[in-house]
């Protein structure tokens, strides 16, 4: 936009200014403390909104412009991917175990962030603030849409995808991700910043979405990669935001730091454990690999990661706690997790395998301290089973994380030969821990935890049955009971790739395109 | 290898996922809007309590009075998803720039009559903050109403008055002489007697609890009176015929985002109306409610552009909103 005032010309930043900062005022008929009822009750300081620097200065008709600009590209090539088949490019139908992975996943914390951030939104009373969090709202409710319409094409044709919204809120391996979601927006506006506007969109935002974005432009997937891509520019955004909130609110008051620097071990770690799933997906389910895990977290949290807490360092901030275990767990958390969903493949609903030669001595090689000695011949072991028609599927309930909600399947910082357990005894209950780190967040605010939906308790308590169905009745299965509560196809969105539906699908159809019809 | 895989014809296992299905049908392909909007916000087994608000669950259809069966009855006639609204957004900000450039390019803010002037700016400019006041107030119905059906549209308008607000910013900078009548303005919305009564209007939104009162006070009633007495009757009429049509050219945005948004805001309102009796007794106890403190608290402020005839205007306006709401249901 092009300003004129009177006979002087602004500058953009004093542009900007007069466009947004002069907006608000101080309320009078209402008391600003009405208005604002939950600026306070977190024990953040803030003394003067006016020193927040506006992380980035897009007025809305700008806005409009180039987001629509954005969504014009994106849209032709979401409908020309879908006209061309074009996921019969993909590089082959494990592949779309990971996407299906994403959209269950990752997709419905987008609607959240969307709904968090228009909650900050109206709860700062600083009006750049609130601008930027509205417009992080605004650009998080695009990214859940146009994420679900990019994969609604693969929903036409693959199993998994069919029941995202139901399954979110009750198969047991997506309360991960949504309890993680849960409790960020649970939590009040500040902490809500720190968790996802610096945490998850500053500090682990790489390792959650160039994973996906670059799997998916190795394994031929345009539509996901192209959604993908037109996010990165909010994201740019995004981050300058997250990290503006920690600035502003450490430079308000020296008491607000070690309630921040409470929150940031605490979302490290639980966004860290969320992650695992990204960890396993890296590693197991795209068919072309892009780099390790371990690598990942090297290059996106150890060297960049570092790089921030040590700029951070002028405000007090030392880098999480809890990261020398998490070190020492590279080496491991990826192959416990997906030795996980090997063994519970009979309730999810997206597939699992046994990776091929090739792929185990890719694993061997990225793995050289752990995945020879402990996870390989586990692997061998459950091929040569499922050869001789023993393929494993555990049916029991594994015991959950009370914090993470993932099963206590992490072994103990130095010993990957003993599973990591820690309790709690809190108002006559024991409640259980994969690790010190969830055991602390747990042991802060036991209150809130305690009240956790924890699927497999909830199986037990009889609470994941549909309606109508009697569990004394004669023959009863729990297991498909629990799995019709889930809304899962069984035999065709779960248990193993080989021999599932999506595989034989995608071969027929590919074939039709490289073959003459017989 | 070389493949064709535009020649090959599949036949799809379904044609949406099956929470669109159970409501459409599954033999029929769903829109973007539905896709996008049906049942996206969660609605069971919730982990936690807010700690900002125990007594609710995170999304809680008892923060409203009004009690829907499925809150998916509400529908955005526009279709609005992200997507569409932008493209929307873009064109009107496109026929806005041009409109700008015109009157900028030829000069024709300083061929304005002085004293027309002084009352656009009087008038005009300290509606930038009860813009921005709409803005929290969407914001609040984003943040705590219930069911993407109703909250997604709130976002957008959220962001439009956000819009709104810069749009005025800009029309005052142009008219005026200095940034300083920005300052002459807020002065006025915090002190003159002519724009308290809205100012407390727009300041008693802000402490309410009920997402959907928060809808009839902003967008029904404060919305419903204000755009069509401040730009269709004064700016786009009265103004206009005493040689302020740049005025109006430069407010265009605002009369087309008006002409639009109300047909959303009408089926929003008559969808909760047609619920029950009593969401209807309610509505309408809200609605008259809000409609007679926002046609008082504008009544001063269509005096500075309409003097005398500010009352007679005044009502003809509030008799067309009754006539508008009389057709969505609710009778007043
Ligand atoms: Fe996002
Ligand atoms: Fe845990």
């Amino acid at each position: 936009m092009d300003m004129k005032v009177g006979k002087k010309k602004l500058g953009l930043k004093e542009k900007y200014q007069h466009m947004t900062r002069g907006l608000g005022w101080e309320t009078t008929y209402q008391s600003m403390d009405d208005v604002f009822p939950f600026v306070k009750y977190e024990g953040i300081k803030i003394h003067d909104w006016d020193k927040w620097e506006d992380p980035f200065r897009l007025t809305m008709d700008a806005y409009w412009k180039y987001q629509a600009e954005k969504e014009r590209k994106l849209y032709a090539i979401i409908d020309a991917y879908a006209q061309n088949n074009g996921h019969l490019n993909v590089t082959d139908a494990r592949y779309l175990n990971a996407i299906k992975l994403f959209l269950n996943g990752i997709s419905p914390l987008e609607y959240m962030a969307h709904r968090g951030f228009a909650m900050t939104g109206r709860q700062f009373p600083g009006v750049g603030a609130r601008v930027a969090c509205l417009m992080q709202s605004l650009d998080e409710i695009r990214h859940a849409q146009t994420q679900i319409h990019s994969l609604s094409n693969y929903n036409k044709y693959y199993n998994g995808f069919h029941e995202y919204r139901h399954m979110l809120e009750r198969v047991w391996y997506l309360s991960v991700p949504r309890s993680f979601f849960d409790d960020a927006v649970t939590a009040g506006p500040f902490e809500f910043m720190v968790a996802i506007g610096f945490s998850f969109e500053y500090v682990l935002t790489n390792l959650l979405f160039v994973p996906f974005v670059s799997g998916a432009a190795y394994n031929g997937d345009m539509g996901t990669m192209t959604f993908g891509f037109s996010a990165q520019s909010d994201e740019a955004r995004h981050m300058t935001l997250g990290l503006e909130v920690i600035k502003f609110v450490l430079e308000q008051d020296p008491d607000n730091l070690p309630i921040v620097q409470q929150w940031i071990d605490k979302w490290t770690w639980r966004g860290y454990r969320v992650l695992t799933l990204v960890g396993m997906m890296m590693d197991y389910m795209l068919p072309k690999r892009i780099m390790s895990w371990k690598e990942a977290w090297e290059v996106y949290f150890e060297e960049n990661g570092g790089a921030l807490f040590k700029d951070l360092a002028r405000y007090g901030i030392r880098p999480p706690k809890w990261l020398d275990q998490i070190e020492q767990d590279k080496d491991h958390i990826s192959h416990q997790a997906w030795a996980t969903f090997y063994n519970y493949a009979a309730a999810c609903n997206f597939h699992t395998w046994i990776p091929t030669d090739d792929e185990l001595d890719w694993l061997s090689q990225k793995y050289p301290n752990s995945f020879d000695k402990y996870y390989r011949p586990r692997l061998e072991h459950w091929r040569e089973e499922a050869k001789k028609g023993n393929r494993f599927y555990n049916k029991t309930l594994p015991m959950l994380c009370q914090t993470c909600q993932i099963p206590m399947i992490f072994t103990e910082p130095g010993d990957p030969t003993q599973i990591c357990y820690r309790e709690v005894d809190y108002k006559d209950n024991k409640y259980h821990f994969c690790s010190d780190g969830c055991k602390e967040i747990f042991e802060h605010e036991p209150e809130k935890y305690i009240q956790a939906w924890l699927p497999v308790h909830q199986i037990y308590q009889g609470n994941c049955f549909e309606e109508g169905v009697d569990p004394t009745a004669e023959g009863f299965d729990p297991l498909s009971a629990v799995l019709d509560y889930y809304h899962l196809a069984q035999g065709r969105d779960n248990l193993d790739f080989e021999g599932s539906e999506d595989q034989k699908n995608f071969e027929a159809w590919r074939g039709m395109a490289t073959k003459n019809a017989a | 290898m070389q493949m064709d895989l535009r020649t090959v014809t599949i036949k799809p296992q379904r044609q949406t996922f099956d929470h669109i299905a159970r409501r459409i049908g599954a033999d029929k392909a769903a829109t973007r809007y539905q896709e996008g909007t049906l049942e996206v916000q969660a609605t069971h087994n919730f982990h936690y309590r807010p700690t900002w608000d125990p007594d609710h669950e995170i999304f809680d259809a008892s923060r409203s009075a009004i009690k829907m069966a499925d809150w998916y009855a509400f529908k955005d006639p526009r279709q609005f998803y992200y997507g569409a609204y932008t493209l929307a957004r873009a064109k009107q900000q496109e026929t806005a720039e041009s409109n700008f450039d015109f009157v900028e390019g030829r000069g024709l803010a300083d061929t304005l009559p002085a004293e027309l002037k002084e009352t656009v700016l009087k008038l005009l400019l300290p509606l930038r903050h009860a813009a921005w006041g709409g803005n929290m107030n969407a914001a609040f119905i984003t943040a705590y109403g219930y069911g993407t059906a109703l909250t997604q549209p709130c976002i957008f308008h959220s962001m439009d008055m956000l819009g709104i607000a810069q749009y005025i910013t800009r029309v005052g900078l142009l008219l005026g002489d200095d940034v300083e009548v920005l300052d002459t303005a807020k002065q006025s919305w915090m002190e003159d007697s002519a724009w308290q009564g809205l100012r407390r209007y727009v300041e008693d939104c802000f402490v309410l609890k009920d997402p959907l009162e928060v809808f009839v006070a902003q967008m029904v009633a404060l919305d419903g009176l204000l755009y069509p007495l401040v730009y269709e009757t004064i700016i786009d009429n009265v103004l206009s015929s005493k040689g302020g049509t740049p005025i109006a050219m430069l407010t265009q945005f605002m009369t087309d985002w008006y002409a639009e948004t109300r047909k959303w805001v009408d089926a929003t309102v008559k969808t909760a109306a047609a619920e029950s009796a009593e969401n209807k007794a309610q509505m309408e106890t809200w609605i008259t409610h809000w409609r007679d403190r926002a046609a008082a608290a504008l009544m001063p402020i269509a005096q500075i552009a309409l003097g005398a005839e500010a009352d007679a205007i005044t009502s003809e306006v509030v008799d067309q909103f009754n006539a508008r709401m009389a057709k969505a249901g609710v009778s007043l």
